[in-house]
């Protein structure tokens, strides 16, 4: 049996992972399913090309890191991106969410995400247009691992910063003052008010976080396959079905629901061919939401 | 006569305008005073001691935090200014565990003042030390009170409130959190409290308040109303004290 759907379900189920932290983080803070989170993943990336083309373009710096496909500029414009994505996010909230937020009704607020997901990906194609774009057009050499598997060094680059951005995650919620903070506003927003916690400074950390690691996602998600104004509501379904798998609200449990949709996925197409892999997300989603809702490392409330 | 800790004056606080369930209340609660709060179901108790603490919204009136006047602050910045309050039910975060409960309460001290604090609290309490890194959703309902004790005291407050601490407790926990609150005193912190629990609350303090329909019934010294006859028995719902009746 060819092994190489693992690597392939490792990689994509890393990129899912990483933007299911944005999602279990709004979800379980701002308790609404934000349906524009896509977006954040197809705006960072949009971001990151056109910061990186600029820098090419100004320090013709448009040289590959060893290996890989791509240099600094990406790297540097990567960097700004999630920056600039976490402002995004931030700025939709304070548009739009916070004013739908004072009312307390959180289906107007899921009706008003699927809204600004639509908003956000017209103007994206509007200015991009939705022809695919590249970070590099380079072909890698795939490297062999083992049991047959190979990986380029783009897909080893994708899961050591994967590692290491959850990594980081996992120990700044663990240990922060934010951190702790994010998790006391998830666990009960009115006691976490009484122990003076100030929760719109934990919602706007939500935010930026959020919106920084659907860059990173989208970045990556563009590196090892190509940037289009549809690559965030594509992943969407999977986004939702690894952040429920893992248990609303928890970072580890994203990243792992992500991996295991990822491979899941990878699967089908080995059994069942590639149009059926859309519909293992929302099978897992279902399955999940039956058997046990509050997701692998969740707690019932 | 020493200074007015908490001064609250024609408070009228509810959930809906227009409906007010606080209806016009007056106190003060001087230093190093213990206030109790009493009176029958649905007086309006929490909704006040919740005004205070900023949960629940205000219509009209004032409220004073040592002369400083805290009517319209938030609720995370009445904890920073020195307001701690106890609420009757999930008051710890039960995802958590005992430590990060009072590392995240003394999170809003200077970073040079959080461990000695985390520790005096442990010092105090040293059931919850002895399980610190215990998830505090598995404590009791005693020892959770306890945590949540800790977590109000850990920003030194100048006055610390308590919703009805005693709830759901079986009686000997209730002794155990009342002898507690009652060697708190001790540091000299100004309690204000909402209770059912009649006799033990004029037990512990110096005076106290029978709210009625959202209104000050009565007030007065904890010792003269728990002998009143009347009193324990129109509003207290307890029987009238040994030589009274």
């Amino acid at each position: 049996m060819n092994l190489q759907f693992i690597a392939d379900g490792l990689i994509m189920g890393a990129l899912i992972g990483l933007g299911a932290i944005g999602v279990t983080l709004t979800y379980s803070i701002l308790r609404f399913a934000n349906f524009a989170h896509g977006e954040f993943l197809a705006w960072g990336t949009y971001f990151t090309l056109a910061l990186a083309s600029g820098f090419g373009a100004m320090f013709g710096g448009s040289g590959t890191l060893g290996s890989l496909s791509f240099g600094w500029p990406v790297i540097v414009a990567g960097v700004l991106a999630a920056l600039l994505t976490g402002i995004l996010a931030l700025a939709l909230d304070r548009l739009l969410f916070a004013k739908l937020r004072d009312r307390g009704n959180a289906i107007v607020m899921v009706m008003a995400s699927f809204g600004a997901s639509m908003a956000l990906r017209s103007l994206l194609e509007f200015i991009f247009t939705s022809e695919p774009a590249y970070f590099s057009r380079d072909i890698q050499m795939a490297l062999p691992m083992a049991f047959g598997i190979r990986l380029t060094p783009d897909q080893l680059f994708l899961l050591a910063m994967t590692a290491v951005l959850v990594l980081v995650m996992e120990r700044f919620m663990a240990l922060s003052t934010i951190g702790r903070a994010m998790r006391a506003v998830s666990e009960n927003p009115v006691l976490a008010r009484i122990a003076g916690v100030d929760v719109e400074r934990v919602i706007r950390a939500t935010w930026m976080i959020g919106g920084a690691l659907a860059c990173a996602a989208g970045v990556m998600l563009g590196i090892t396959v190509q940037i289009r104004p549809f690559m965030g509501f594509d992943l969407l379904l999977p986004l939702f079905a690894a952040a429920i798998l893992g248990g609303i609200g928890s970072v580890p449990g994203a990243v792992l629901g992500g991996l295991i949709v990822g491979i899941a996925e990878a699967a089908a197409v080995q059994v069942v061919g590639a149009d059926y892999r859309a519909a293992i997300a929302f099978l897992i989603l279902i399955a999940v939401l039956l058997v046990r809702p509050a997701g692998i490392f969740g707690v019932r409330e | 006569m020493s200074q007015a800790i908490l001064a609250i004056d024609g408070l009228e606080a509810g959930y809906e305008p227009g409906s007010a369930i606080v209806r016009g209340i007056s106190l003060e609660v001087k230093a190093g005073e213990i206030v109790t709060i009493l009176g029958p179901n649905g007086a309006g108790k929490s909704t006040l001691i919740k005004a205070i603490a900023g949960l629940v919204p205000k219509f009209s009136g004032s409220v004073a935090l040592d002369g400083e006047d805290i009517t319209d602050s938030p609720a995370h910045v009445l904890a920073r200014e020195g307001l701690g309050f106890v609420p009757q039910t999930e008051n710890v975060f039960t995802l958590m565990s005992i430590a990060d409960n009072l590392r995240l309460a003394a999170d809003i001290l200077p970073k040079r003042e959080r461990a000695a604090k985390i520790d005096q609290m442990f010092a105090l309490f040293p059931d919850l030390a002895r399980q610190r890194q215990l998830a505090a959703g598995r404590l009791s309902g005693g020892q959770r009170q306890m945590l949540a004790v800790a977590r109000a005291l850990i920003a030194s407050p100048r006055i610390l409130m308590l919703d009805e601490a005693s709830a759901g407790l079986s009686p000997k926990l209730v002794g155990q959190v009342f002898a507690k609150l009652a060697e708190i005193r001790h540091t000299g912190i100004t309690i204000l409290m909402v209770e059912q629990n009649a006799r033990a609350a004029l037990a512990l303090a110096d005076r106290a308040i029978i709210l009625v329909e959202g209104k000050a019934a009565h007030e007065g010294k904890a010792a003269d109303i728990a002998s009143d006859p009347v009193i324990r028995e129109l509003y207290l719902g307890l029987a009238p004290a040994k030589g009274t009746a």
